[in-house]
């Protein structure tokens, strides 16, 4: 039981570029020796910026694509090793949620044929107990169960990301990847989804891992995090930890650089080198305000116990500043707030 | 004053009926500051902000008045607002690579600003625009300045769009979500090298943004917008100590902060529940009412801007909102 249901390990992706004339021309290192486990029940937030390889690794971990190296195990089992007809009855326990719902939901479906279809495929409910089923679903959700009979554009982002999650949810996976589900969203409609993430996670014991750039939404449903850059974790340990006493240059740059905190100089400088030819050493060195000489020739290894990091530096960096809570509206904008409960059911 | 806007009201022709984007808006600008417009999609800002630019389609209608130092621009013709533009006013856009043109390198696009507006020769723009873009930040400019807009990365464009929207030193600078396609850390550079360039130079900056950490971090004054109309209008630091209209409050717990809420983890956020109204056919009275847990049969005629103090304007009959909290 305590054996995780996901573990990755020293798992290597690169997509070759190739060009006009198709000869070889080097490759996107974008995934670059990776090693997580997910504990069952629990969040798992992997962040990072655009082109850290953390989309990359979602979809390995769920064998969509092939690595080039390493290993995925889902309940102790190798993915890698399974026949194609094997790993198809294991897809039921694994469910990938989308950033863009208007691309993940067919047009020319209902949005009860689009949820009923993993049921079919899967074998799931007896024939003619798929309505009950597809209903049941779409309250789960907080829709009406009339929402079956009407087509996806009759629907908002929001509602139409709660059709994406009630058709991830069809088949009773034990593991969801949610790859920037609330990206899309406007903010007050990100809350909604946010709190019905938190609620399934909760009452339907889900283990989830969190790919995302919110750095806000990872603090509020993780147990843990790792944080991706150029390809490889560079920090990894309990979400809360990680927040306050952050031990990566990288992950401090980060936290500073979120908005509405009072910090108005940049935390670091220049942009993320390309990962077709990432730096030698440590691959932050570029940027990071604290590098020496060794980190530009060794690469550091992630080392520590349950919060481990890849710095050569890690022991010496003076302590990250603390993570006020800045809440000018106080308690009465707590009050006020206090009326925004959700009542259950969504239009 | 560099922006005056009173009784601004855009209204577009569409297939199925007059849509008004935007409905009785005011506010204004001084030079050095910054006012953020603030608000999810569809609520009217970045129309506002085409407004001011003389960028409306031929389908919208504008009326009301938008002055800049003083003189009218809306009711000039769309030659002189397009001679006004660049000079005196300009414009950075979210997806600096759909506003750069591909086929030319970053120094020329700089350049031709330069050449069109201050009629300067070929060489002397082009040396004036490498100057610009190490202004604006860009390493190693000289050689920057030779590129194509795909050889440079997405924090690179959108420094040459900030260099492109300053290159005659507006008076009003227009940036309208410049950083949501922006990775977080790209994000603060940009936001720290615009308020240093507003300090500099002196120009007005309004900032439209999704984002209220971005409003707190870099505002002066803010205005609110839901469904086309002003919901708020407070300077910023008033707005985030006491928030005057439910959608605020509702908006400022709706983000998770990383420094954890008072709830906890997974504690239920503030969520404002349904949808913003359709604005073919808006909700009669207050538009947010649909959605407000404060609403009441007085919701149904619309409230307007009112002061509750001096610089702070809510359109709320609950306001202020101690009220509610008292019943």
């Amino acid at each position: 039981m305590n054996e995780p249901l996901l573990e990755l390990r020293d798992l290597r992706k690169h997509f070759p570029l190739r060009d006009a004339l198709g000869r070889a021309r080097g490759a996107v290192r974008a995934v670059d020796g990776v090693s997580l486990a997910v504990a069952r029940g629990t969040v798992l937030a992997i962040v990072g910026e655009s082109g850290c390889g953390k989309s990359t690794l979602g979809r390995l971990a769920l064998r969509l694509i092939e690595p080039d190296a390493g290993s995925v195990r889902f309940d102790g089992e190798d993915l890698r090793a399974l026949s194609p007809a094997a790993l198809r009855a294991r897809r039921r326990d694994m469910q990938l949620i989308f950033q863009d719902p208007f691309a993940s939901l067919d047009p020319r479906m209902t949005v009860g044929a689009a949820i009923a279809e993993p049921l079919r495929l899967h074998r799931i409910v007896p024939r003619g107990g798929e309505a009950s089923r597809v209903a049941e679903l779409l309250e789960r959700v907080g829709l009406r169960p009339e929402s079956a009979q009407r087509w996806p554009h009759e629907f908002s982002g929001g509602q139409r990301q709660r059709i994406a999650i009630a058709r991830a949810l069809a088949s009773g996976p034990r593991l969801v990847i949610g790859d920037e589900p609330i990206s899309a969203l406007d903010v007050s409609v990100q809350a909604q989804v946010v709190n019905l993430l938190a609620d399934l996670i909760r009452d339907l014991g889900l283990t989830f891992v969190l790919i995302s750039h919110d750095l806000g939404v990872v603090r509020h449903i993780a147990d843990r995090v790792a944080v991706m850059y150029l390809g490889s974790i560079v920090e990894e340990g309990a979400a809360a930890t990680v927040f306050a006493a952050p031990r990566h240059p990288y992950t401090r740059a980060l936290l500073a650089a979120v908005p509405g905190r009072g910090i108005k100089a940049p935390p670091i400088e220049g942009d993320v080198p390309s990962p077709i030819a990432p730096p030698a050493g440590c691959r932050f060195h570029t940027r990071c305000p604290h590098a020496e000489a060794l980190c530009r020739e060794q690469p550091p290894i992630l080392a520590g116990g349950d919060h481990r990091a890849a710095c050569h530096l890690q022991d010496r960096l003076p302590p990250a500043p603390p993570l006020q809570e800045a809440e000018p509206g106080g308690d009465r904008l707590r009050r006020l707030q206090a009326f925004f409960q959700p009542a259950g059911t969504e239009a | 004053m560099v922006l005056d806007i009173r009784g601004l009201a855009v209204t577009f022709r569409t297939d199925r009926g007059p849509l008004r984007a935007v409905d009785d808006l005011s506010f204004s600008v001084e030079a050095g500051r910054t006012l953020a417009v603030v608000g999810e999609s569809g609520c009217g800002k970045s129309v506002t902000a085409l407004a001011i630019m003389g960028l409306l389609p031929p389908n919208a209608r504008l009326s009301g008045s938008i002055r800049l130092h003083g003189r009218e621009m809306s009711t000039l013709n769309p030659a002189e607002w397009r001679r006004r533009r660049g000079r005196e006013l300009a414009m950075v856009f979210q997806e600096p690579m759909t506003s750069l043109n591909p086929a030319f390198t970053a120094g020329e696009q700089v350049a031709e600003v330069l050449r069109l507006h201050e009629r300067l020769g070929e060489r002397a723009a082009f040396d004036r625009a490498v100057a610009l873009l190490d202004r604006v930040r860009i390493p190693d400019a000289a050689r920057r300045a030779r590129q194509y807009p795909h050889q440079l990365s997405g924090g690179m464009r959108q420094r040459v769009m900030i260099a492109m929207a300053l290159a005659c030193k507006p008076r009003l600078l227009i940036a309208d979500e410049p950083t949501t396609a922006l990775d977080v850390t790209v994000q603060a550079q940009i936001l720290a090298l615009l308020d240093e360039l507003k300090r500099e130079t002196g120009t007005a900056v309004v900032l439209i943004t999704h984002d209220l950490g971005i409003v707190a971090d870099h505002a002066d004054d803010v205005v609110v917008m839901y469904a086309g109309r002003a919901a708020e209008r407070a300077p910023a630091a008033r707005l985030f100590a006491r928030p005057e209209h439910p959608y605020t409050v509702g908006l400022l717990g709706a983000a998770p902060r990383i420094e954890g809420g008072p709830g906890g983890r997974m504690s239920r956020l503030a969520s404002i529940e349904g949808t913003v109204p359709d604005l073919l056919h808006p909700p009669e009275g207050c538009r947010f009412a649909p959605r407000c847990p404060f609403h009441g049969t007085d919701c149904t005629r619309q409230p307007p801007l009112a002061e509750i103090e001096p610089g702070h304007a809510t359109a709320c009959w609950r306001a202020p909102l101690d009220q509610v909290l008292a019943a």
